[in-house]
């Protein structure tokens, strides 16, 4: 053996690399490899029949820019953003206020606000679908009650996206507002006692005291809120396939049915790559978050 | 858990948060009391909410035999255990090297450690469809654990814990004779428990909730987890009345439910610290 190898630096190099080893080939197997070969497979049309695979270069990115389809899902995933992110990140804020503000049964109203994170979003939908329903659903019901005409909520065009949303914000804003929890608890009370005697006003002190020092753990959530109106689809499974129409079809979703209903799984790629563009300008913020609270510790 | 702050609402402005909080919270758990009144009731009373009604537990029984949920409950619970084992030692062994080392390499290393935090496997489907095909394991509970068995969540959360503990104690540990192994074994794992069982409830309520995943890799009832099974139960038995669809719901989600009941606290706890650190 030479001596440079049994030097101790030499021989720690070795044991973190093999520390790390097992770790590294389990993400480079089912994350860096299938990353690559899904760009890779978006130039290639599918062998049919055990013929091998075409090269088609361009094409199927040619097809993004006229299939119809794609252009509804993303469009509605846009919008299932701008409806998602602001409407669960500020009512977990507000839940967390809430929470926070000493109100008589707090810890039954963490739970209230808490109880949908821990529910699988699956068995959920079931629940919501029947709230939905045309005629027996709640939702009919209570209309009905005050003398409505009948709405098919989920079976047409105009709503069953919203409906769609509604679900996603019921889901998520519990489970952000923890984070909110976690972080109102570290301001200090001599900060409010402060601005009292400043004369701050209730609405003046949250506005410009505790909102702001909240910055941060917005910026977190924001980023995972991002990320999961791009990869939350399984209630579509349940609510609506997608439709009346594509009307609520989501991009995961629409690459689930190219992929795995019609079998074209190099489009499938090529629509993966679009929606990786996405995930990685939310992971620009992640990273410049974890970075900072990496060099603060 | 909540020092009084000197904003906190006083008289009247009190009593319309207490209100407009209950009134919120109340909305959150209508789906939830909702599956519960029409899961223990005969189906004829799913729309019409008289106190009199009669409970019943036959939704459960029927649902219970409908399809086989006892298998499906026994795979999510494999799925689960394989998923959380596999995690555990991977993470531990991954971020004790990037705590405790300097190596070449260490930063572009990490780099690609934390793409997993955007490229998650969920969004991966069809090329790791591909590949457990190709190594011949489609349709098992492994193919559905695999991607997730190093998580950059894990390797991140469990390297900030060991940065923090001081590298005296390795040291004596070292002095002592100790191996490198022995050292993480003895000094480092049972000083991070309390994030390890943050991780841990994080990881299995996501993999017990999980679904496009197995959806995708599973085609029989082998392998199919609780949340698989349940979708094709519902969408596939048309007929059956709403009251067994809720009962199947509730039992899908019943001991993770009941897990969060008991321990409340510790798993609100945990979510908090897995999010913060």
């Amino acid at each position: 053996m030479p001596p440079a190898v049994r030097s101790p630096a030499a021989m720690r190099n070795i044991h973190a690399w093999l520390l790390l080893l097992p770790a590294m080939a389990f993400i480079a197997a089912f994350t860096h490899y299938p990353a690559v070969n899904t760009f890779i497979h978006s130039f290639f049309l599918d062998g049919r029949g055990g013929a091998p695979a075409q090269f088609v270069g361009l094409e199927h990115y040619q097809y993004l820019l006229e299939d119809e389809v794609f252009h509804k899902a993303l469009v509605n995933n846009l919008l299932f953003a701008c409806g998602t992110i602001p409407l669960s990140i500020s009512l977990a804020m507000t839940m967390a206020f809430l929470v926070n503000a000493g109100l008589a049964g707090q810890s039954a109203l963490r739970l209230c606000y808490f109880v949908p994170t821990v529910l699988p979003m699956i068995a959920v939908a079931n629940i919501w679908l029947f709230f939905y329903t045309p005629e027996y659903g709640l939702l009919e019901q209570i209309r009905g009650a005050l003398g409505l005409t009948g709405v098919n909520w989920l079976g047409s065009e105009a709503t069953a996206l919203p409906c769609v949303i509604a679900v996603a914000v019921w889901k998520d804003a519990g489970f952000f507002m923890i984070f909110y929890l976690a972080a109102l608890q570290q301001i200090p009370p001599s900060l409010g006692e402060a601005a009292m005697l400043e004369g701050a006003s209730r609405f003046y002190y949250y506005r410009k005291v505790v909102i702001p020092l909240l910055m941060p753990t917005t910026l977190f959530v924001l980023v995972n809120a991002t990320i999961n109106a791009f990869r939350m689809v399984d209630h579509l499974f349940v609510l609506t396939q997608g439709g009346p129409n594509n009307a609520s079809s989501l991009l995961l979703y629409y690459i689930y049915e190219v992929s795995f209903k019609y079998w074209d799984t190099g489009y499938g790629a090529a629509l993966t790559m679009v929606l990786l563009g996405f995930l990685a300008l939310a992971s620009i913020g992640q990273f410049g978050f974890l970075e900072r609270k990496v060099h603060y510790r | 858990m909540s020092q009084t702050n000197i904003y906190d609402s006083r008289g009247l402005a009190r009593l319309l948060d207490t209100a407009a909080a209950w009134t919120l919270a109340l909305l959150w758990a209508l789906p939830l009391l909702y599956a519960v009144w029409t899961a223990f009731h005969p189906s004829e009373f799913s729309t019409r909410f008289t106190l009199t009604a009669p409970l019943t537990l036959e939704n459960f029984v029927s649902a219970w035999h409908a399809a086989p949920f006892a298998r499906y409950l026994v795979n999510t619970v494999l799925l689960v255990t394989m998923v959380l084992a596999a995690q555990l030692v991977l993470c531990t062994l991954g971020a004790y090297a990037f705590a405790k080392y300097d190596f070449p390499g260490k930063g572009v290393l990490f780099a690609l450690v934390l793409m997993q935090l955007m490229i998650m496997p969920d969004v991966l489907v069809v090329e790791n469809y591909r590949t457990m095909g190709a190594i011949g394991v489609l349709d098992s509970t492994l193919a559905i654990g695999l991607p997730y068995m190093a998580s950059a969540f894990g390797i991140f959360l469990l390297r900030q814990t060991f940065k923090s503990i001081p590298k005296e104690l390795d040291e004596a540990a070292a002095v002592e004779g100790a191996s490198t192994l022995q050292i993480l074994w003895k000094v480092y794992v049972p000083l991070g428990k309390p994030v390890y069982l943050a991780y841990a409830l994080v990881s299995v309520s996501y993999h017990w909730n999980n679904f496009l995943w197995p959806l995708i890799v599973t085609n029989t009832t082998n392998s199919r987890p609780l949340t698989v099974g349940l979708q094709v139960f519902s969408s596939t038995e048309q007929g059956v009345d709403w009251s067994i669809i809720t009962a199947a719901t509730l039992m899908t989600s019943g001991p993770l439910l009941v897990g969060f009941l008991l321990f409340q606290r510790q798993f609100v706890q945990s979510f908090m610290r897995a999010g913060i650190k």
